[in-house]
């Protein structure tokens, strides 16, 4: 079995309100030096061993998971016991 | 003509939508719940109601547009025949592919329910070829996600093709270039986020909408009285 741990994340460009609406409300606590923010998100799988895994998960992160006109994404894998 | 509503698992502008073009512009229609795949063999329109499929999980439309009816609406589309989606119609419509571009988060982030002003920016499309060029016409929206994107090239091909066929009079969500309905190129797809079904009647507010699914049904006949 192994973990996969992806991570999507905005295109640099795409205007992202809800991480500019993060950024205010830190600057607005005293966090001057927040110049910017970005939100993303992280999803878990739990796959089962097989050929071509690395190419399978690419595959969902394109045709579900991410949505390639706005974002981006990469994602890790590790082995679990 | 016959049009099918698509109702999925979240959706709620699906009776809206039936009632406009049943009872309010005379055609013939059935909701269909999304597994009823086999039920849109014999229809000639396809009708993607707004809402909020699937809870919206992941990405406003992407749930519903990896179920196994949109294989049936893409084969519907790939024939010629008409597609329309509304607001999380126009959604699901991105997110299979069938129209190019994304819908994000409103610039300002909140959920807006009002009139806004579109201009008709093509009236020789199979859906606005009763409206007059330019004309000004009032539709309520009703989304928190209606922001459009697409990418410079997505842009310049969008433009040159005439596939903007609504705009905001004055942008509501931060949409590029001001655009709130586009088809696609065969022209037979249009999505839109302000909604023409709830802007049928007078006692809604507004009856502009009327005329796009009038559009749909004189274009069909006439259609179909040539190949006849």
């Amino acid at each position: 079995m192994k973990k996969v741990t992806v991570y999507i994340t905005l295109k640099p460009g795409v205007l992202d309100p809800q991480g500019k609406a993060i950024q205010e409300s830190l600057q607005s606590l005293g966090y001057q030096e927040v110049d910017d923010a970005r939100v993303g998100k992280y999803i878990e799988l739990q796959v089962e061993e097989g050929p071509n895994i690395e190419e399978r998960i690419t595959e969902m992160c394109d045709r579900l998971l991410a949505n390639p006109v706005i974002e981006n994404y990469q994602f890790d894998l590790e082995e679990v016991k | 003509m016959k049009f099918a509503v698509i109702v999925f698992p979240g959706s709620n502008c699906d009776r809206d939508m039936y009632h406009a073009v049943k009872e309010v512009a005379g055609a013939e229609a059935e909701l269909v719940w999304y597994t009823d795949t086999d039920r849109l063999e014999d229809v000639d329109g396809i009708l993607l109601p707004g809402g909020f499929s699937y809870g919206d999980y992941l990405r406003s439309g992407s749930m519903a547009s990896t179920s196994n009816v949109m294989h049936k609406i893409r084969e519907h589309a790939s024939k010629g025949k008409p597609v329309l989606g509304v607001c999380n119609g126009f959604q699901i419509l991105t997110e299979s592919g069938l129209l190019p571009g994304a819908l994000m988060r409103n610039k300002h982030l909140s959920f807006m329910c009002h009139q806004e002003e579109l201009v008709v920016e093509d009236n020789q499309t199979f859906f606005t070829s009763l409206y007059e060029k330019k004309e000004v016409v009032r539709y309520p929206i009703a989304h928190g996600e209606g922001n459009y994107f697409c990418d410079d090239a997505t842009l310049k091909e969008l433009k040159a093709n005439n596939q903007i066929v609504f705009t905001y009079k004055y942008n509501p969500n931060g949409s590029i270039e001001n655009i709130a309905g586009i088809r696609n190129k065969q022209g037979n797809v249009l999505g839109m986020m302000p909604h023409p079904e709830r802007a049928v009647e007078e006692l809604l507010g507004s009856e502009d909408g009327l005329k796009l699914f009038k559009s749909m049904i004189a274009n069909w006949r006439d259609s179909y009285a040539v190949n006849a």
